[in-house]
């Protein structure tokens, strides 16, 4: 238990540096970003308790927030995140989350990209809709959602498969 | 009184979500708002510190581009400095910011952001270094942004590539104004609007600050006309301005203090009572 504990402790940490001195300054092509913290959020134990994983996921979006000065909209969309990610998990991993025996580290590689793309695009859909909060701009919306998410569902697809344990 | 304990405990998960949710719309709600929060932003010891700690890092890798920077501004000041005589007064204003009634500070970015569509800057000199809200920020090309938020060692810059930016701009050849704003499409436009038809405009025309307010003085260099167009009622041109400044890549910055602030304050508050 202490050493799920450091081991996610390490990797919020990690994350949000990454996010913050190296993600966020990207800038491909001019506005595309990923967003990667979100790691964090889809890699969280599965039998912890949810309202951990709500108040750890908030404090997570607020943080990037506070570093790149963009008021409430990581924390916003992380804690949406964080509040249907059950049902994601059901669809993407279906029987195997019903046993709850879902293991991030040796699932099938196809499950795994499906809940990063459920998990990317609604997460995405939140962040930029209340980070652009102009509906008549739907079109800049949806582009900066489809450009990020495919950035940020690559990176996020390299570094689970990379750093999990045991995979063959 | 039973049902309703029964009833948060059942939905615990969801009122907990509710209640981060409503918490972080009400923080966006309110960074949209002009006047926005104290405590979200990143002029702070700790975000600072970090972004200190990897600056220093970084900005060994763009020492080259930041000389050329230098040496540009060097020769165009020397330029001023040995024609001095021959300047006629709009540009030797330039040159001083009028009767020192500017104190300059230079500081480091620490971090900028032009992505987004309202974005800040961090900068590494904050109260201690006398930095207040509503100081001016330029570099050596043109404008910068506006001072938002301070801390001690820190403070935030409201870039000119921000939603809530308003800044006062005119021709540089005549005295027609505006207000300058951004679209949030693209870090190298931005858009002067209020301009009158009768206006001389001309694809290249200079367009800088108009001096109307204390934070920037006048002649603060901003950008070249690119195109423009009649708004919907006829009477005003919009106009697109190429940016002086690339805004994806600024070193050091100057902030400028208006000495006179208090003064021309005091006297607009009388005026208005």
């Amino acid at each position: 238990m202490n050493n799920v504990t450091v081991t996610h402790s390490i990797r919020f940490i990690a994350l949000l540096l990454v996010q913050v001195v190296i993600c966020n300054h990207i800038n491909f092509l001019g506005y595309i970003n990923p967003y990667i913290y979100i790691i964090f959020i889809l890699l969280f134990p599965i039998r912890d308790s949810r309202l951990r994983l709500l108040f750890v996921s908030f404090l997570l979006g607020l943080l990037v927030d506070i570093f790149s000065d963009s008021g409430g909209v990581h924390a916003a969309a992380s804690v949406s995140l964080a509040y249907i990610r059950p049902i994601i998990l059901k669809s993407s991993f279906g029987m195997l989350y019903e046993h709850q025996s879902v293991k991030f580290n040796n699932t099938d590689i196809g499950n795994l990209v499906t809940y990063v793309i459920l998990a990317t695009v609604i997460h995405h859909i939140i962040l930029f809709s209340l980070e652009i909060f102009n509906i008549s701009s739907i079109i800049l919306i949806l582009k900066k959602t489809l450009f990020s998410s495919i950035f940020t569902i690559i990176l996020c697809v390299l570094i689970i498969v990379l750093f999990s344990r045991n995979r063959k | 009184m039973q049902q309703i304990f029964n009833f948060v405990i059942k939905n615990k998960t969801f009122l907990l979500f509710l209640l981060l949710f409503s918490v972080s719309l009400a923080l966006t709600i309110q960074s949209h708002s002009y006047h926005r929060s104290k405590f979200i932003n990143s002029a702070n010891g700790l975000t600072g510190g970090i972004y200190g700690t990897f600056n220093s890092i970084g900005k060994y890798f763009d020492l080259e581009e930041q000389n050329k920077i230098l040496a540009d501004e060097n020769e165009r000041l020397r330029a001023i400095l040995y024609n001095s005589e021959t300047l006629n007064d709009s540009v030797s204003k330039y040159s001083l910011y009028g009767n020192t009634k500017y104190k300059v500070t230079k500081a480091e970015v620490y971090k900028n952001s032009y992505s987004l569509t309202n974005n800040y800057l961090t900068i590494n000199k904050g109260q201690k270094d006398s930095i207040r809200q509503d100081f001016g920020v330029i570099t050596s090309k043109g404008i910068v942004g506006i001072v938002d938020n301070t801390s001690k060692n820190y403070a935030t810059v409201l870039s000119i590539l921000n939603n809530k930016s308003r800044i006062n701009a005119k021709l540089k050849s005549t005295d027609h104004k505006g207000s300058l704003k951004w679209d949030g499409k693209s870090p190298y436009y931005v858009q002067l609007e209020d301009i009158s038809t009768f206006a001389p405009l001309k694809i290249g025309d200079t367009i800088e600050t108009g001096g109307e307010s204390a934070i920037f003085p006048k002649g603060i260099g901003i950008g070249t006309i690119e195109s423009y167009e009649k708004d919907i009622g006829g009477d005003t041109y919009t106009i697109q301005i190429e940016l002086f400044n690339d805004m994806s890549n600024i070193g050091t910055v100057y902030i400028l203090q208006n000495l006179e602030r208090q003064e021309i304050k005091a006297l607009e508050n009388s005026t208005n009572e």
